[in-house]
């Protein structure tokens, strides 16, 4: 699509709204603050200066029911999956959870204590696992753009799907 | 809380009057007003996500409409079973987790360790590397306390000094990598030496830091936070800790030094290359929120300045003693501290002559130095909270273990 064709003074677009919104959802990406552990020092670097994340629309925000992802930056233990699992219920649909490290995505180099969670899926559905003790910020940025490309192959499923049915 | 669970009601108790015995501190003071409008205590959660609690700090505050009658910390959402892990662990393969107690400054305990077992098995450091050890203290500390800065300023309302941090720790970590290999968990000090050694590349990168770093950045610093009006106002008189205080609970670093006594592990037991340095310990004199926050921006111009110092006179020879592949230290035990950015950190390994250690036990600075709150707390607004907890400088990772 050529966007310059596209906002001329008498054009008309269509579309499937859910594709519309998903375009939208997915170059605004609100992350929850809330960092657990040392994954949390590399994620807050990731908002600075040197990476921006600001320029993908993702922006970090203090309130679950203002976030759309939750990125999972640190160990996971069994007093913190109780308080992790009321965030994520929290937050509004739809929402998106980035495993950041290896202690998000399997327990990392603390796997072997009985206290730690293996890996943040027993609790959230993960989306993205981002691997690294700790994830550079260009690691979390990749993570970003993967979370991207499955919110829109997901919502060409969806339409994929509508469209079989409006037919029948 | 299991003390105050049961005084859900509020107890009124005449101008003078003693209180009665097993009532909650702050239970013991006069309400304010008129007695029948008295309003019954509200107790509030802050944390475990709470941007400023700096990680997953839990406090539970008891609260008479806006003043805090009484907090309590609760911890362990960052248990993860450091110290046991490591009686399960090679003594070379330790390093790797201590890194992650303390992530701010990971050299710090990694140096703790390397000479708690260094004394047990008498293995002499050669000089170059007790300079490296040093730079790299001295480095990592700075970079702490510009997060700890950034952090504080947004805590109390300022965000763009916190966007200037990121900046600035960008730079410091890029030389950081340079000479480690790592942004953050570095597995430097190993015992016996270092594990590199700087290499001329890296030795100009952190002059050029240091150069930008004492023309330019410093100086915003302080334009943007210590002469911000609405920042002086919010931390001064705010979380006072007197000199008594501040000994009775055991702090150290920065919030003992701020109460006026200049105490530091650099000075008092020499290690690493501090014994040959010159250097000053900036103290405060009254112990609130602007004492800590002045005693903290010295510490960074002075780990500068002992950046240069360091790199200066940094002597040649090896950087690595001979250790046996696989560490044997004798039977017996070993304690040595080190100053981090937090305070005093020390590390007692108990060895029973194999290849792990029987016991190893962390002495978090900031642990001890958290404990204060209950203290000081009770009396301040909710609104200085997160001033208070915010200049005491807390590493959940350390804290929790
Ligand atoms: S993955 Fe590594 S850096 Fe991240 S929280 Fe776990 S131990 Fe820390």
């Amino acid at each position: 699509m050529a966007l310059d064709r596209l906002t001329g003074e008498n054009s008309v677009v269509f579309t499937r709204s859910e594709q519309l919104l998903d375009l939208a959802r997915r170059h605004s990406l609100w992350y929850l603050m809330f960092g657990i552990a040392c994954c949390a020092i590399e994620m807050m670097h990731a908002g600075g200066p040197k990476y921006d994340f600001d320029r993908f629309g993702i922006f970090h925000r203090g309130s679950p029911r203002q976030s759309d992802v939750m990125i999972v930056a640190g160990t996971v233990n069994k007093k913190m999956a109780v308080s992790l699992k009321t965030l994520y219920e929290q937050m509004p649909e739809p929402k998106w959870v980035l495993a950041m490290g290896a202690c998000a995505c399997t327990g990392g180099p603390f796997r072997d204590y009985p206290n730690v969670i293996l890996g943040v899926d027993e609790i959230v559905p993960v989306d993205v696992y981002i691997p690294g003790c700790p994830p550079r910020p260009e690691a979390l940025q990749n993570g970003f753009l993967e979370l991207q490309k499955a919110i829109k192959r997901r919502a060409e499923e969806r339409v994929d799907a509508g469209r079989g049915e409006d037919r029948g | 809380m299991a003390e105050h669970d049961d005084v859900r009601e509020p107890v009124l108790i005449a101008e003078g009057a003693s209180a009665p015995a097993g009532l909650p501190k702050g239970l013991r003071r006069v309400p304010r007003g008129v007695d029948e409008f008295a309003t019954e205590h509200l107790i509030v959660n802050m944390g475990p996500q709470h941007p400023s609690t700096h990680g997953v700090l839990h406090v539970l505050l008891e609260l008479d409409g806006e003043e805090v009658v009484a907090a309590e910390a609760s911890l362990g959402y960052l248990h993860r079973g450091l110290e046991k892990l490591s009686e399960h662990r090679r003594y070379h393969q330790i390093g790797t987790l201590l890194d992650r107690a303390d992530y701010l400054s990971g050299v710090h305990t990694e140096l703790a360790f390397a000479r708690a077992l260094e004394s047990m098995m008498e293995i002499e450091v050669p000089a170059r590397a007790r300079w490296l050890r040093s730079l790299l203290c001295e480095i990592t500390r700075l970079s702490s306390h510009l997060v700890w800065m950034g952090t504080f300023g947004m805590d109390i309302g300022a965000m763009a000094p916190f966007l200037y941090i990121l900046r600035d720790r960008d730079a410091v970590l890029d030389v950081l990598e340079e000479i480690t290999g790592a942004r953050m968990m570095f597995n430097y000090v190993r015992p016996g030496g270092v594990l590199y050694d700087i290499t001329p590349k890296a030795e100009q990168m952190m002059l050029e830091f240091l150069d930008r770093f004492e023309s330019t950045y410093l100086p915003e610093y302080h334009d943007l936070l210590t002469g911000n009006e609405i920042f002086r106002a919010r931390v001064r008189d705010i979380g006072v800790i007197d000199r008594d205080t501040a000994v009775a609970f055991g702090l150290t670093g920065a919030c003992l030094r701020g109460s006026g006594v200049a105490w530091d592990v650099r000075k008092e037991r020499p290690y690493a290359a501090y014994g040959e340095l010159d250097f000053d310990i900036p103290s405060g004199s009254k112990g609130d929120c602007w004492d800590r926050y002045m005693v903290r921006m010295e510490e960074i111009r002075v780990a500068g300045g002992l950046a240069r110092d360091l790199l200066d006179g940094m002597p040649e020879g090896p950087y690595m003693a001979k250790v046996p592949k696989v560490l044997r230290p004798p039977e017996g035990e070993a304690y040595a501290s080190v100053e981090s950015p937090r305070g005093e950190l020390g590390v007692h390994v108990v060895s029973d002559g194999s290849d792990k250690p029987t016991r190893m036990r962390l002495r978090p600075p900031s642990y001890f130095n958290l404990a204060v709150i209950d203290e000081i707390l009770p009396g301040h607004m909710i609104a200085d909270v997160v001033a208070v907890i915010g200049s005491i400088d807390i590493v959940l990772g350390e804290i929790d273990r």
